[in-house]
């Protein structure tokens, strides 16, 4: 049995892009709903503590400064086109989101006061405590709910359908707690499915981010660029891979070595701990590889900066620390490494988030359109600067939402069979009827991703990137003769992850695959056989396209300069 | 470190579908939390275990069950603080909502009740060009309620939800606070109104319970005592529940207990008898769960009432 739904505009995903995407669309006048694996509020952008950047001229800040900033920190990988856009608007932006009703912290005048970040001379972002990204997605909530957007919640998408021409025309899922699958028509789909940290292991992303919209997209013809820039966080915790938000820094704290030495002023001597993310991260992993670490460590050192503003200004990660490390952050350094953090590659949009190009340049599918971190404009390029995800989803998610209702407006309702949902759910009930064996998801999934971070982690070379091929591709038969043990229709949670290592498995081969052509080093991706930026044969994105026999087929498109020429990168 | 984890599964699918306890022994690291355990266990032990996870990290709201009888999140939950001495550990779904399968429950209701409070931002007069003016201490005060992840521990574990489902709740309650307290905001008055009616602010017995589990100390109890507070400044007419708080109060001073009988007859009236036996039904399922005292329905007052008077004098004293 299965029912059918119809929209306007139909929002894969209810994180910050989705939600902000859904409510653009709304105001436009479109029929739009919501579908999402998880309760809006659970979504990962909660996990997103330090801030949101932007420029605000009224207080005597340049947008062109931020833009410029972000094209550095991106090592001359990002379109520069998007990148102004993003800093042009995030001031009104950020006004949009406090007349909703986010709580910004506030300077002694009563106005919105900020803090500094990495890779930027001033002090630019915007936050809430240490929990920005919790204080955003509940507001943007609380807007969802005030404007009776539909939301499908804890649906799970399985594939984008496309109607005879080749256009997209909705989504097929499943109720999570019933198993019924649905054809849900629209005239628009935007995915805002989010990140695939979850490809590697460890990670400072939730266990639902999984690549899903990525890997869907690119099944359904859409182009996948940037994949081979993964970003590393410089200070995650030992273990599980939590992250300690860049705020601390940016509130002053040091990174130290065994010796106790400040070892970022060999590196970076004039940003010191606040350089660019890739720099910061190179520089610690450098340090304990050369055995200059404590048990594969270095250490955040936040003692001196005072009870009183880690208890206002850091709370949540000072009561992280304490439960997960067991460490009082007034006492103690803490001993941290870095982490895989951020996909800044993704499904490849225009700046109004289309995925596909009107003039011809590159491919893509009518009527699908992407944002947030599983969307790639390029505008983080080869290295995302601290607080500008926040920024790039409520910027391009509301541009990419009001687009899809115009689209809307002017294209039929588009025709799909019903015996879709048919054809859909047959491959699932495959998948659910295959015996088990003994092997697992659960192990595929976690060799899967050690051999991504063992082989492109800080540092990477043609050898190891070759092993990880290997890996992937004996990982990929193994997953295609996996079982899953529980049989049920209701919450089936071992089928979902057994879906979600799919997708993972589809997004990991086209990291590597990109990463293998990429010889040179930029940015995120630090090639220990090719040590440096090439211009003159590099300044291009790779993009990949899904082949009917799985095999990835590549492109390449220029990287668009409006006004920075590329230059060496210091800090 | 070998611990039992008890644990209650449900899966309607089977029949007859009655929820029963299972136990996976496991070896546990002094670091684990009950969330790494129960990963664990439907890794290598049994894929079937159904449970809400995400972000390990006690921000998604996603983890909450009970763990040895109160709830909790279990990704903030170190199994070694909670092993007994025999190295067991009891988990359980939420409490005062369904379950849909093992530690999975049905939480529609929950938003229903966070719906009914309108929580979002509704600013009085214009829009001003740039942002609004607040101080920061006033920002500062509402980040603390902000911090309310939506996990539902509150109202799993809440006493006075457990005897009336009708009552809005700890977590919605707090949500309503965080706009009644928000100097942007231009519906206090209206808020306080629709908090006035019965399940709204004045069904709370200050239990305290909220107050315990709540992960990120957003202190709902302590919301919805402000929130008494600026109802009885705002003047918002002397319905049942602001009642029911002067006759609590006037009870307690002259029998230094609660008299709950006597606290609903005159709260409504004995005029309002529809109304009193519309609370039978909850009397009685207080009667069945234990709640009603052993001493019977109607009591007496206390031993050593003098010194308990002079408490509540002082404290009329105070300015
Ligand atoms: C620990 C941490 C801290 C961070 N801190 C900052 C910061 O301070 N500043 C900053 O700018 N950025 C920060 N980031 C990055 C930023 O938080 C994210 O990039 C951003 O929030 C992503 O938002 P999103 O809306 O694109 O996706 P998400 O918030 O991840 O939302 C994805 C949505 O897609 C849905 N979905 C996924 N797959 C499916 C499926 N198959 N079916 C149905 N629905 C599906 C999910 O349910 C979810 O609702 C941080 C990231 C991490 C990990
Ligand atoms: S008040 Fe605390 S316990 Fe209740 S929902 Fe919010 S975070 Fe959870
Ligand atoms: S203090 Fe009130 S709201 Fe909190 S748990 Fe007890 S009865 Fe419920
Ligand atoms: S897993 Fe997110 S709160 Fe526990």
């Amino acid at each position: 049995m299965t029912t059918a739904y119809e929209y306007d505009v139909l929002v894969m995903g209810a994180g910050l892009a989705g939600m902000r995407a859904a409510l653009a669309a709304h105001e436009a006048g479109a029929r739009v709903a919501i579908m999402t694996k998880v309760h809006p509020v659970r979504s990962h952008s909660n996990a997103a503590q330090g801030g949101i950047n932007a420029a605000m001229t009224d207080r005597g800040d340049d947008w062109e400064e931020h833009a410029f900033e972000t094209v550095k920190g991106s090592d001359y990988l990002a379109d520069q086109d998007a990148v102004e856009i993003l800093a042009q608007e995030a001031g009104r932006e950020i006004l949009t989101l406090e007349h909703m009703g986010v709580i910004f912290n506030r300077n002694e005048e009563g106005r919105l006061g900020t803090r500094r970040f990495g890779g930027q001379k001033r002090a630019r972002t915007f936050f809430v405590s240490d929990f920005t990204g919790q204080a955003m997605l509940h507001v943007l909530f609380e807007q969802l709910m005030k404007a009776r957007v539909p939301v499908f919640e804890e649906w799970f998408v399985t594939s984008l359908v496309k109607d005879a021409d080749g256009r997209c025309a909705g989504l097929i899922g499943f109720e999570i707690r019933t198993g019924q699958f649905a054809l849900v028509k629209a005239k628009a789909v935007i995915v805002a499915s989010g990140g695939l940290g979850r490809v590697f292991e460890p990670s400072t992303n939730a266990l639902i981010c999984t690549g899903d919209g990525m890997a869907i997209a690119y099944r359904a013809g859409a182009a996948l660029m940037d994949m081979e820039m993964v970003q590393y966080h410089p200070t995650t915790l030992k273990g599980k891979g939590l992250l300690i938000t860049e705020a601390a820094r940016g509130e002053g704290a040091y990174l130290l070595n065994r010796d106790g030495e400040r070892f970022m002023k060999r590196y970076a001597p004039n940003m010191m701990e606040l350089a660019s993310r890739d720099v910061v991260s190179r520089a610690g992993q450098t340090e304990i590889n050369e055995g200059r670490g404590v048990d594969g460590c270095v250490l955040l050192d936040c003692r001196h900066l005072g009870r009183r503003l880690i208890h206002e200004r850091l709370r949540q990660i000072s009561d992280e620390v304490h439960s997960f490390a067991g460490i009082d952050l007034t006492k103690e350094p803490v001993p941290i490494r870095p982490g895989m953090h951020y996909q800044m590659g993704g499904i490849k949009t225009d700046v109004d988030g289309r995925c596909w190009d009107r003039h011809g340049a590159w491919a893509g599918v009518p009527g699908l359109f992407a944002a947030g971190e599983t969307a790639c404009l390029s505008l983080h390029g080869g290295n995302r600067l601290g607080a500008n995800s926040l920024l790039d989803t409520v910027v391009f998610g509301r541009r990419a939402g009001r687009c899809a209702a115009e689209y809307a407006r002017e294209v039929p309702t588009p025709h799909v069979p019903d015996s879709t949902v048919g054809m859909e759910q047959q491959a699932v009930s495959a998948l659910l009827s295959r015996h088990a064996n003994t092997d697992s998801v659960a192990t595929i999934r976690h060799e899967m991703g050690v051999a991504m971070h063992t082989h492109l982690g800080v540092f990477r070379d043609q050898e190891g990137m070759m092993t990880a091929k290997e890996t992937l591709e004996a990982l990929h038969d193994r997953y295609s003769r996996v079982g899953v043990q529980d049989k049920g229709q209701v919450f089936n949670t071992s089928l979902i992850r057994a879906l979600e290592l799919g997708f993972m498995l589809d997004c990991a081969e086209t990291i590597v695959r990109s990463a293998l052509l990429r010889r040179e080093s930029r940015g995120a991706h630090f090639r220990t056989d090719y040590l440096h930026r090439d211009d003159a044969q590099w300044l291009k994105h790779i993009l990949v396209y899904h082949q009917p026999d799985g095999s990835p087929r590549v492109a390449y498109l220029p990287v668009r300069l409006t006004r920075w020429e590329p230059k060496v990168r210091t800090y | 470190m070998i611990t039992t984890f008890r644990i209650r599964r449900f899966n309607p699918e089977t029949s007859p579908s009655m929820p029963y306890f299972q136990e996976y022994k496991l070896d546990t690291d002094r670091a684990d939390t009950v969330l790494d355990a129960l990963i664990h266990i439907r890794e290598t032990l049994d894929e079937s275990l159904t449970l809400r996870c995400s972000c390990r990290g006690a921000i998604c709201g996603s983890c909450a069950m009970r763990i040895n009888g109160h709830a909790a999140l279990a990704c903030k939950t170190k199994v070694q603080a909670m092993a007994s001495e025999r190295g067991i550990v009891q988990v359980e779904p939420m409490n005062n909502m369904p379950v849909i399968k093992d530690l999975v429950t049905d939480m529609a209701g929950f938003w229903e009740k966070v719906r009914q409070v309108q929580p979002w931002l509704q600013p009085a007069g214009q829009e001003p060009e740039a942002e609004y003016l607040a101080s920061a201490e006033s920002m500062n005060h509402l980040t603390g309620v902000m911090g309310c992840i939506m996990c539902g521990a509150c109202v799993s574990d809440c006493a006075a939800l457990e005897v009336d489902e009708r009552f809005v709740g700890p977590a919605a309650l707090a949500k309503a606070y965080r706009f009644v307290a928000d100097p942007r905001d231009g519906a206090g008055r209206s808020r306080l109104l629709a908090l006035n009616e019965p399940g709204g602010m004045w069904d709370c017995t200050r239990c305290m319970e909220c107050i315990e589990v709540c992960p990120k100390g957003v202190g709902a109890m302590d919301r919805i005592m402000s929130l008494r507070g600026q109802g009885i400044q705002a003047e918002v007419p002397s319905t049942c529940g602001a009642r029911h708080a002067e006759v609590f109060a006037d009870l307690i001073y002259r029998k230094g207990r609660l008299d709950e009988p006597m606290l609903a007859v005159r709260t409504f009236g004995l005029r309002n008898l529809s109304r009193l036996l519309s609370l039978l039904p909850m009397v009685l399922r207080a009667f069945v769960r234990g709640k009603v005292p052993k001493t019977g329905p109607f009591h007496r007052a206390i031993p050593g009432l003098e010194k308990f008077r002079r408490l509540f004098q002082r404290m009329e004293e105070r300015p």
